[in-house]
């Protein structure tokens, strides 16, 4: 009989090793389609590990000594994050710890002298601010739902959670847009936009840093994928349908609309959470007994 | 394993061109040629380039930019000279203010020719230069080695 801290440990230690991999294949396929959909051939599906190869190859110049600190914290806490995440951990630690590792790219921004680096920065904690409520009601409704923080319990509580938070859902995926970097709200750093401001949080960055900025970001795709898997938890099927049907709908969006400015990313965002999350909440509060089992 | 010929970033500068070269520059990356397909960006920020595209002449005003944009590249970099202005000043060599070519102020690893240069010869012209990208490369690593050799840090 396999003890259920085996298991977790066990999907922890799966996702550190496998989540890079798979985060790289998804922003290749990414940039696949993406080329596709603007009428280009588009790089080769494995092009996201020759780039993070590529900056492991190169002279890493560093503009303060504090960046390598604060570029790795943020890929350590990212990888925490994940872990605790897909080990089963609790949500709210889950969310403290993405927070943070989020914190510690904008500190590292700000460690340079570069004013882009530095609208970056301001650009990233804007976003933070943007996408945090949302964030949390996605936690505070699944715990309304399954009576439980714990993602192990949220998985296996065998409720069709969708169904109870089908406005935390959509408001989720529009915070998906910011965290994705997908246009129209990537504002501190894009994957399009090369030569514009908007590349403004990795200025600084070049080499092994720019490399470990990637493959942190890997990890964060992967992580925010589990995220939408928890909401159909009770079909491992429909949930991995409804994980490629919001990634196309994200790369959609990020093709077919243009940048907003901060001012509406943040009053968006925040319209959104207080709307759709809210309500959504309220209802499920008010009609407890009614709806739920 | 090498990648970096597989994932080769650019930074375009015009120095002082007649725009002529960087409309062809930037054709490149339009959907008929699609340099995207190589892996090739064109990055704003020549802190994340590998390849230095300069089109146009040096002038006394801009020789300063070159010169420290250049600088800013993280070793193993190649810089390509676009153009015949690039080369030489072109038509304008004569002009008070133009210092001449690109390999004036910086070395310059590859030219490629043309009024205006065409897409198809520049995509070449990277190419090329992504040769000796790659010998840079393997030069750096050597260097690297013996100066770690003789810290006694490694081997």
């Amino acid at each position: 009989m396999i003890t259920e801290p085996v298991i977790s440990l066990v999907n922890a230690v799966l996702f550190i090793l496998l989540a890079p991999l798979a985060g790289g294949l998804i922003a290749g396929i990414d940039r696949k389609v993406t080329a596709r959909m603007q009428g280009r051939v588009g790089p080769p599906v494995l092009q996201p590990f020759y780039d993070v190869g590529k900056l492991f190859e190169k002279e890493n110049m560093v503009v303060t000594v504090t960046q390598h600190f604060y570029v790795l914290s943020y890929l350590v806490f990212m990888i925490v994050a994940g872990a605790l995440f897909f080990s089963g951990g609790d949500m709210l630690l889950v969310i403290f710890a993405f927070t943070l590792s989020h914190i510690f790219l904008v500190l590292g921004a700000y460690a340079s002298y570069s004013p882009y680096s530095h609208i970056g920065a301001e650009r990233e904690l804007i976003q933070i601010i943007a996408y945090e409520p949302m964030i949390i009601f996605t936690a505070v409704g699944m715990y309304m739902v399954t009576q439980s923080f714990n993602v192990s319990a949220i998985v296996n509580s065998g409720i069709p959670i969708i169904l109870y938070l089908p406005g935390v859902f959509i408001g989720y995926l529009i915070v998906l847009t910011i965290k994705l970097r997908k246009s129209p709200f990537d504002l501190s750093t894009s994957h399009h936009a090369h030569q514009e401001i908007v590349k403004g949080v990795t200025t600084d960055f070049s080499g092994s840093n720019l490399g470990k900025i990637e493959i942190a970001h890997w990890y964060e795709y992967v992580f925010l994928l589990g995220v939408v898997y928890l909401f159909f938890g009770f079909s491992p099927v429909i949930a991995v349908a409804a994980i490629i049907i919001a990634y196309f709908l994200e790369i959609l969006i990020d093709n077919t609309i243009s940048r907003v400015k901060w001012q509406l990313t943040l009053r968006s965002a925040w319209l959104i959470a207080g709307t759709l999350g809210i309500v959504n909440l309220g209802v499920l509060y008010y009609l407890k007994g009614v709806i739920m089992p | 394993m090498t990648y970096l010929k597989k994932s080769p970033w650019v930074i375009h500068y015009d120095a002082s061109s007649c725009n002529g070269c960087d409309i062809e520059v930037l054709a490149a990356l339009t959907p008929v040629y699609d340099v995207e397909r190589f892996g090739i960006i064109n990055t704003g920020n020549p802190k994340h380039a590998d390849i230095f595209l300069v089109t146009g002449s040096v002038n006394e005003q801009n020789k300063e930019v070159v010169k420290n944009i250049y600088e800013q590249i993280p070793e193993p970099k190649v810089v390509v000279a676009i153009g015949i202005c690039a080369a030489s000043g072109g038509i304008f060599r004569e002009c008070y203010n133009v210092l001449g070519g690109v390999d004036k102020v910086i070395p310059v690893d590859v030219f490629v020719t043309g009024c205006a240069a065409r897409p198809e010869s520049i995509i070449d012209g990277v190419v090329t230069a992504l040769g000796i990208l790659e010998t840079k490369r393997l030069a750096m690593k050597e260097k690297g080695n013996e100066t770690m050799d003789k810290s006694g840090s490694a081997v």
